[in-house]
């Protein structure tokens, strides 16, 4: 498929080059002389085309860096007014100006990580019946179908989590969690329908995707032989998978859990419409809550003053610095898994 | 010591129990793959079924009626979205792809390349609320009112550590070989990369582009502080613009039933167009590889 238009190429290239001094300038000391000439302009077309390259290399370092900076610069006022009690105080009270970040870093933590335990067994559980157990015909519409949930937009998630969701929550399945898990406290009256519970299962519905999908390939990387060498020796397909898939993709399973959480913390349009917006502290999963993201959503266009705007630019700024941790962790996870692999190959 | 009888009765019974938890394990297996595909069946059934019988032809020829009033389209939301993503591309496609020439053809197994690969994904991990303060405190405060500009340039630096990485890798598959024919042959390292490197290996690259074009299509966030929305037409790149996501998201939260109904057929105008544009470029990209190799 490549050779062809390979030798191709080169065909097309070369005549031009060569042959247009021979007949454009006939005074010219020589072909060679003219083709020389032409080689060495070629050679600062070389360097600036490289240089063309390394410049928009470096932009995209450029643009982290202005947005560390602009962040920085732009928190500064509330930064210096509060400092790190901004991170351990819970009043948000932008008309005499307190600001404590506490009830939304909550909302962040308490839902993403709620997301996250729904959906990992689900999506392990996924990838494995694709993976060892879904017949051929219909692996690849439903591996088709899980993908297309990745690619709706957050904010259609949210359309359809305000309009079904919320109903169900209040009236079908909030009763049934009320009735069997009300003593522990965690589900108790009034529910809404919008609130903490909502907010994690469309979270966790949106980040199945990533977490099935990526646990899926490190899977795959297990080497065929552990699988073989497992059934060989009697293992049942439960016992294969456990022995030899899992225990040797277990690091990039993890990898792909702590991708999932970098992106539920993120999420921000799907959460802002169904958590309710309230900064509370509540042990009721049925009460709202707000997050980190769903602040700055919610009230950036609307704050006034100098310390409420660089208050939320400074939530803004907590939100970017945790989620680079959280996916350089989960990155130089899966990194771990992909080149041991290669390592045990040879 | 136990008789021969009692040996096989136990052999039988962990046997049983192996086979057991194996069947359990493919039926949990089995139901929670169904359990995953209800509410994806259910957001696109529902979103086909509300999103089709709210759709009109005055959704794509009116702008947003005023409140209380009834009909109204976003036309004016679809246009500014088509304005928005064409600055968006226009940035982040030739910075990305060319980022991604850097670290596949000169930055391979340098310092700096792995640095650039590293704030590449970095930059991929912000959540797009950031990007959105981060350009409204670059752009917007800086000259004093939203505009239409400073959604597009959001939304180019989303795309281009997305299509930086996908270009890279898609280079990484083209055979040294390759290359090493072209340089030997004496065409200038420019050359090679642009018409043979880029050009083997552009099919996947066509692909990457549309896959983080079809992600930023439907991006809201970034755009809330940028791009503002706008109840009317306006090209004005220094003005406040409408995009289909905003417009999504207020009609959405929105008590109004007649603004419930344009928010569904907006969700699935949106929808429709992104799956359009992957399906198209997928096709196109797989015929234009088949043609350039024979």
């Amino acid at each position: 498929m490549i050779q062809p238009g390979l030798v191709k190429l080169p065909e097309t290239a070369l005549p031009t080059e060569v042959a247009a001094p021979v007949v454009q300038s006939p005074q010219a000391p020589s072909a060679i002389r003219a083709f020389l000439h032409k080689r060495s302009a070629g050679r600062y077309a070389d360097g600036a085309f490289g240089g063309l390259m390394l410049v928009c290399a470096l932009s995209i370092f450029a643009i982290v860096l202005l947005i560390v900076y602009v962040l920085v610069a732009n928190s500064r006022l509330s930064i210096h007014a509060f400092g790190w009690k901004f991170f351990k105080d819970s009043t948000w009270d932008p008309v005499s100006g307190d600001f404590g970040a506490l009830p939304f870093i909550f909302g962040t933590v308490v839902s993403s990580l709620l997301a996250v335990v729904i959906a990992v067994p689900l999506s392990l559980c996924v990838a494995i019946f694709l993976l060892e157990i879904c017949p051929k015909p219909l692996r690849g519409p439903i591996a088709f179908l899980t993908e297309l949930l990745a690619a709706i937009p957050s904010v259609v998630y949210g359309l359809w989590a305000v309009f079904v969701l919320v109903p169900i929550m209040r009236d079908q399945l909030g009763p049934v969690l009320e009735k069997f898990f009300g003593w522990t406290g965690l589900f108790s009256e009034p529910n809404f329908g919008v609130g903490m519970l909502s907010a994690s299962v469309i979270l966790a519905i949106m980040i199945f995707p990533v977490i099935s999908s990526i646990s899926r390939d490190v899977m795959k990387a297990v080497p065929i032989h552990q699988r073989e060498a497992a059934l060989a020796l009697g293992a049942t397909r439960w016992e294969m998978l456990r022995m030899s898939v899992l225990r040797n993709s277990r690091l990039g399973i993890v990898g792909a859990v702590i991708l999932g959480l970098g992106r539920a913390l993120g999420e921000t349009m799907a959460v802002t419409m169904v958590i309710g917006n309230h900064p509370d502290i509540s042990k009721n999963l049925f009460a709202p809550g707000y997050t980190l993201a769903s602040v700055i959503a919610n009230e950036f266009s609307e704050a006034t003053g100098d310390l409420y705007l660089s208050a939320l630019i400074e939530i803004g700024l907590a939100l970017f610095i945790v989620t680079i941790i959280v996916n350089a962790i989960a990155r130089l996870l899966v990194w771990a898994v992909t080149r041991g692999d290669t390592q045990r190959a040879h | 010591m136990f008789s021969r009888v009692q040996q096989t009765k136990m052999q039988r019974l962990n046997e049983l129990r192996r086979t057991s938890v194996n069947h359990l394990v493919t039926v949990l297996a089995i139901f929670s793959t169904i359990l995953v595909l209800v509410p994806l069946v259910a957001i696109l059934g529902y979103l086909i079924y509300k999103g089709a019988s709210s759709l009109n032809l005055a959704f794509f020829t009116h702008v947003p009626a005023p409140v209380g009033e009834a009909g109204g389209g976003m036309a004016n939301a679809i246009a500014g979205s088509g304005v928005i993503l064409g600055i968006a591309s226009f940035i982040g496609v030739p910075v990305g792809i060319a980022a991604g020439v850097y670290l596949a053809e000169y930055g391979r197994g340098r310092m700096l390349g792995n640095l650039v690969r590293f704030t590449a994904d970095v930059l991929n991990g912000v959540p797009s609320i950031v990007m959105g303060i981060a350009i409204y405190a670059l752009i917007v405060a800086k000259q004093q009112h939203f505009s239409g500009f400073a959604g597009g340039v959001a939304l180019a630096i989303m795309m281009i550590p997305t299509i930086t990485r996908t270009t890279e890798e898609m280079l990484a598959t083209v055979p040294h070989a390759v290359r090493e024919a072209a340089l030997g042959l004496g065409i200038p390292k420019w050359r090679t990369v642009i018409s043979v490197s880029l050009r083997t290996a552009s099919p996947g690259i066509i692909t990457g582009c549309m896959l983080a074009f079809a992600r930023v299509a439907g991006e809201t966030a970034p755009l809330l502080f940028t791009a503002f929305g706008n109840q009317f037409w306006s090209f004005n790149l220094n003005q406040p613009i409408a995009a289909l996501p905003l417009q999504i998201y207020v009609y959405a939260i929105s008590p109004y039933d007649e603004w419930h109904r344009l928010a569904w057929a907006g969700a699935l105008v949106l929808i429709v167009m992104i799956m359009a544009a992957v399906t198209l470029v997928r096709i196109f990209a797989n015929r234009g590889a088949l043609k350039g190799g024979h």
